[in-house]
């Protein structure tokens, strides 16, 4: 790891003016990410901006209902707040399906969402990655790609977006509030981070002097009845190969009424599946309805020899989560 | 002054005299580990202590034309930076006889280390980096460049088999063995079976990543190292070094896990003794997981070819097996995958071939039951398969060609109580409530299945000196360069000698792991523990006649030991077997030879039933294991508690091997991509189940006190249970490993 100048911040405003003076700076969160790759030389920020004793680890209730929560609240607390329980079950399951419970008491919101892809060759200095040197080329398209993407992926990059946190966000419509000393910015969190095109070096709309203050949770009545499932390689402290989070509501005259759906592991952002929305919406409870808008939103699927296998697996995960849902539903 | 690995001894007896071997006695290391006390390799200091860092090639075949060292050396902190250009020079590996002292098997690779410009595999160290700190040693290693000229390298697995030929084999295993005429019974057979099973390379990930801190003083060494082998490393680093044996020393009191890892000598252990001499200064070299993986080998991937004909009623006719592993260009061994086929059923045909590929990839070395765990995967899964075609329950298939002596050498077994393992083991597991058929249960989302397997592996006998001291305050010192890997070797050779001397349990004190001991064996092939208790035994024998006679003379007898000492005012007794000297050194060439030669009278084997349930999400593919039963016939158990332990945790690592570890190699350019653990998935606790383990123990009475080894059978047959299993459930049988969800979809 290459030496760095480490502060601490404890007011937000400092934070902004330091990093704007000094673009070689990053905002560290837990930790968690960004030192590891620190370790394998993959980052090497001149300055560390420790942002953990800022006062933005609080989750507040908004008067419409939604939720605000700070960019710096730790993960296991996010997942173990008890109207997040309640109201967002699905939020909670994907962040204790993700990690380690040392890893989730140090990661933070902020944090997460920023997280950088597990792709074996960006991780691995010896290989070829545009993520990490723009134009070297791209190693996984033909080799190991089992954990990559095969949705909004380009021929520079087929890199996955890791957080499954996110993946529930998505389906949330949560929105993002980003600060800088130019001022604050909301942004869609289905918008805040970008496909890889021909830069994927560049990932979220996050400028480099950007710092995430909070994320907020709009009123959703429908996330009270979600589900995540995340399908991976051992039965725990693993990425996920596909991972669907599903919110579901019918009518009185038992059609869909009400639908969220998004896919994690498959893909090069968060995965808002509104093709399968958008199909559910009004259609029968039924295995077919749900096989024809899983197929329907995998349509567009580019796969590669390692990971074709997902298409198929997405779309069975999707029935088999909605299929929950309903039973659940019936049943109660 | 010479210090060695002490284990406490505990003030109160609890442990009756004369009743230690057999009882579930905690491990002695047990609280030194658990609180921190217990000083690993890498963890003892010295003043003026450096550190190293290795910097690793990244191709896999070639030569280097130029290293720039600039940059790192200019890292503050940096003592030297040490290439084929700059380092010592040390001598080639000796090409050694395997009775005389093990010689080249010792050696992780025949390379130069930084002695010369050439590369052999990607991961090869090329150069060090030694400085004040560890953080700026791992800050200036990346910053080597280095030019290379490549040269094509054969790094494809799949595409090299072509290449294969026969192997040669050794001593204790032939690269060929034939009976009758197998391909004609295969072909005439009225049912038969004829298997393609492959399995990946896997990788050592023992919980202690390798490490050396190595010493000089003036020319002497002494070398803390994560190793197995304490007598054949010391020797090894004195040919290289050119330094006589008795000037060096090799110590690893505590062992981190090895499984055969850390047998070999690997790079880092020679880099670390030649980066001390250089500098002048005592060097720790403590490798990261990356460098476990690029710079200390694992297990080879294999191809098999497994077919079996049998008649109608489950009689088998032919028997065949033709594997293809790999080494690398640079060492590497023969993985002996036929040894299940030859010794465990009795097919009238027998044709088993092992054929070697050689790669320019690290190369391959032991891993737990090496041979047999591959081997029993395909064998044991063919057994399944075949079982289907006859329409017969798998356990009866193998009962009926239950073989009344060894199949391939006809000798009589010392010990086969497999049919008893199968019947106690169907019955505790439950096996009759089985439906035969695939897919014929269910549990909601869930497929349910039930598999079960033979493990099996052979029993191998070293030399060991010991020296035992008796003194007249009633405590007894055993001391042999054995291994501690976490194993319980320490507990159990005291509850050997406690009733060999006829003494309290917590009256015997231990030392072990250090090369200036009386030579012990090196820990693998599930041989120390045998080993070691064969010369704790003929030592303690000769000390109580000893006693025995000094009781008579001074009218002590039937007093405790300590009692005739001190009534003979003798401090204490002491009797040895073996002895360091050139004649004893001989002498325990011989003695080796005398006892592998009546090993040999008999075939010999640790045995078991393997079983299991397994559970397959029916939407997803996922695979749990809900149950696991293994019952073994491994002698006579010397305590019940570490036992198990060994048992259990073999099982885990067969579970690993059959649901996740995969060493991946990218086949372009011979770059493993799994040099870490979040891209080598080893299982997680969620992955385990309840894991039952029972054994039958009947002694083996070829064997000191009855024992067979343990440490390696319980992996075997466990891929094997587990795939059989995959099948009822699905109907889907896999044949190459990893059993991974895809495969089962
Ligand atoms: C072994 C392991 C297993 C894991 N498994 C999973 C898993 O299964 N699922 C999953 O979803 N995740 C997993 N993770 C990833 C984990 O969720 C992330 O590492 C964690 O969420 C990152 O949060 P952090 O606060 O530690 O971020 P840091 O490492 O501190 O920062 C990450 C990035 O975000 C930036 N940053 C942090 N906070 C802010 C802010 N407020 N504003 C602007 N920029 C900011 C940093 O500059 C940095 O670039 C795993 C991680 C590890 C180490």
């Amino acid at each position: 790891m290459k030496t760095f100048n480490y502060l601490r911040a404890t007011d937000v405003d400092v934070a902004l003016q330091r990093i704007a003076v000094e673009p070689g700076a990053r905002f560290l969160g837990g930790g968690t990410n960004l030192v590891d790759l620190m370790r394998e030389g993959i980052e090497a920020p001149e300055t560390l901006i420790d942002i953990t004793r800022l006062p933005l680890d609080g989750i507040e209730e908004l008067p419409d209902g939604g939720l605000r929560i700070g960019a710096l609240v730790r993960n296991s607390d996010l997942a173990a707040h008890p109207v997040v329980r309640g109201r967002y079950p699905f939020l909670s399951q994907a962040i204790l399906l993700g990690a380690t419970g040392q890893i989730r008491n140090m990661a933070t919101v902020g944090g997460n969402l920023l997280q950088r892809t597990r792709c074996l060759y960006f991780y691995d200095e010896a290989s070829a990655c545009n993520k990490r040197e723009p134009g070297a080329g791209c190693a996984a398209r033909e080799g190991f790609n089992r954990g990559n993407a095969v949705l909004g992926t380009s021929d520079a990059c087929v890199a996955t977006h890791p957080s499954d946190m996110a993946v529930a966000l998505a389906a949330i419509d949560a929105v993002v509030e980003v600060r800088s000393s130019r001022g604050t910015r909301h942004i869609p969190l289905t918008e805040f981070h970008l496909l890889p095109g021909t830069t994927p070096h560049l990932e979220s709309q996050l400028e480099s002097d950007e710092l995430i203050t909070a994320v907020e949770l709009p009123p959703l009545p429908v996330a009270a009845h979600s589900y995540y499932r995340k399908v991976r390689d051992r039965a725990s402290y693993a990425f996920a190969l596909v991972s669907v989070a599903a919110a579901l509501d019918f009518g009185a005259d038992g059609r869909i009424a009400d639908v969220r759906l998004a896919l994690g592991g498959v893909a090069t952002k968060p995965w808002r599946a509104r093709t399968a929305e958008q199909l559910l919406l009004g259609a029968a409870a039924s295995e077919d309805s749900f096989a024809t808008a899983a197929a329907a939103e995998l349509a567009a699927a580019v796969p590669l020899p390692g990971n074709a296998f997902k298409i198929d697996l997405a779309c069975r995960t999707v029935v088999a989560v909605l299929r929950r849902l309903t039973t659940e539903r019936s049943g109660s | 002054m010479t210090t060695h690995a002490k284990t406490p001894v505990d003030p109160a007896p609890s442990v009756p005299v004369g009743g230690a071997v057999g009882r579930p006695v905690d491990r002695r290391d047990g609280h030194a580990k658990v609180t921190g006390a217990a000083r690993f390799s890498a963890e003892h200091h010295y003043p003026d202590l450096t550190y190293a860092t290795m910097v690793h090639a990244t191709i896999a075949r070639g030569t280097i034309t130029a290293i720039d060292t600039a940059a790192a050396v200019a890292v503050p902190g940096v003592v030297a930076v040490l290439t084929h250009l700059n380092a010592p020079r040390i001598r080639p590996v000796r090409k050694g006889n395997i009775v005389r002292d093990l010689g080249p098997s010792v050696s992780g690779t025949e390379v130069n280390y930084l002695n010369t410009d050439q590369v052999f595999w990607d991961g090869q160290p090329i150069a060090v980096v030694v400085a004040q700190t560890s953080v700026a040693a791992n800050e200036a290693a990346p910053l080597v460049t280095v030019t290379y000229r490549e040269q094509q390298a054969r790094v494809d697995f799949a595409a090299e088999q072509h290449n294969a030929t026969p192997a040669k084999g050794d001593l204790t295993f032939a690269g060929t063995k034939k009976k009758g005429d197998a391909e004609a019974a295969l072909a005439t057979a009225q049912v038969s079976v004829d298997l393609r099973y492959t399995t990946p390379g896997l990788q050592h990930n023992t919980i202690e990543p390798h490490a050396t801190i190595a010493v000089w003083s003036g020319d002497h060494l002494t070398v803390h190292d994560t190793t197995q082998s304490t007598d054949a490393s010391h020797k090894y680093l004195a040919w290289r070094f050119g330094v006589p044996a008795a000037q060096v020393r090799v110590r690893a009191e505590f062992v981190g896990g090895a499984f055969g890892g850390k047998f070999a000598v690997w790079p880092g252990t020679v880099i670390a003794a030649m980066a001390a001499k250089a500098v002048g200064r005592p060097v720790r070299l403590a490798l990261s997981r990356k460098a476990v993986s690029r710079a200390a080998g694992g297990r080879t991937a294999s191809t098999n070819r497994i077919a079996l004909g049998a008649t109608r009623d489950g009689r088998l006719t032919a028997l065949i097996q033709d594997s293809i592993t790999h080494v690398g260009s640079v060492g590497g061994l023969l993985e002996a995958t036929s040894s299940p086929a030859r010794h465990l059923y009795g097919a009238k045909n027998m044709l088993t071939r092992q054929n070697l590929v050689e790669m320019d990839l690290l190369p391959n070395t032991w891993l737990r039951a090496p041979g047999e765990a591959i081997g029993s995967f395909v064998l044991e899964s063919a057994m399944d398969e075949l079982a289907y075609e006859l329409a017969m329950d798998p356990i009866d298939l193998r009962m009926r060609n239950e073989p009344a002596t060894d199949p391939t050498s006809g000798k009589k077994f010392s010990q086969r109580m497999l049919r008893e393992a199968f019947e106690a083991g169907a019955e505790r597991f439950g096996w009759a409530d089985r439906n035969p058929s695939p897919r014929s249960m269910r549990d909601g989302e869930w497929l349910v299945g039930m598999g079960a397997a033979t493990a099996y592996h052979p029993v191998l006998r070293l030399v060991a000196d010991v020296k035992v001291r008796l003194s007249n305050d009633g405590t007894a010192l055993v001391q042999c360069g054995f291994h501690e890997m976490g194993m319980a070797a320490a507990t159990v050779q005291a509850q050997i000698a406690a009733d060999a001397l006829g003494i309290a349990y917590e009256k015997v004190r231990v030392e072990y792991g250090d090369s200036d001991l009386p030579p012990g064996p090196m820990a693998g092939n599930s041989n120390q523990t045998a080993t070691v208790a064969t010369s704790v035994l003929a030592a303690c024998a000769e000390l109580t006649r000893k006693v025995t006679a000094l009781a008579r003379k001074t009218g002590t007898t039937g007093q405790e030991p300590a009692a005739t000492l001190r009534a003979a005012h003798t401090p204490f007794l002491e009797a040895s077997v073996g002895s360091t000297s050139r004649l004893g050194s001989l002498r325990s060439q011989g003695r080796f030879l005398a006892t592998f030669l009546k090993d040999q009278r008999w075939s010999k084997a640790a045995r078991g039933a393997q079983f299991c349930e397994v559970r397959v999400n029916a939407d997803t593919g996922e695979l749990r294991i809900s149950r696991w039963l293994g019952m073994f016939d491994v002698g006579h158990i010397i305590n019940p508690k570490t036992a198990a332990s060994q048992l259990r945790g073999s099982i885990v690592m067969g579970i690993g091997m059959a649901m996740s570890e995969q060493t991946l190699v990218d086949p372009r350019n011979g770059r493993t991509m799994s040099a870490g653990l979040d891209s080598y998935y080893l299982p997680v606790h969620a992955d385990i189940p309840p894991i039952d383990v029972a054994w039958l123990n009947e002694p083996d009475k070829s064997m000191p006190l009855g024992i067979i080894g343990l440490g390696e059978v319980g992996m075997t047959g466990v891929a094997a249970a587990i795939a059989n299993a995959v099948y009822h459930a699905t109907g889907r049988r896999i044949r190459d490993l990893p059993i991974s969800l895809d495969k089962t979809l």
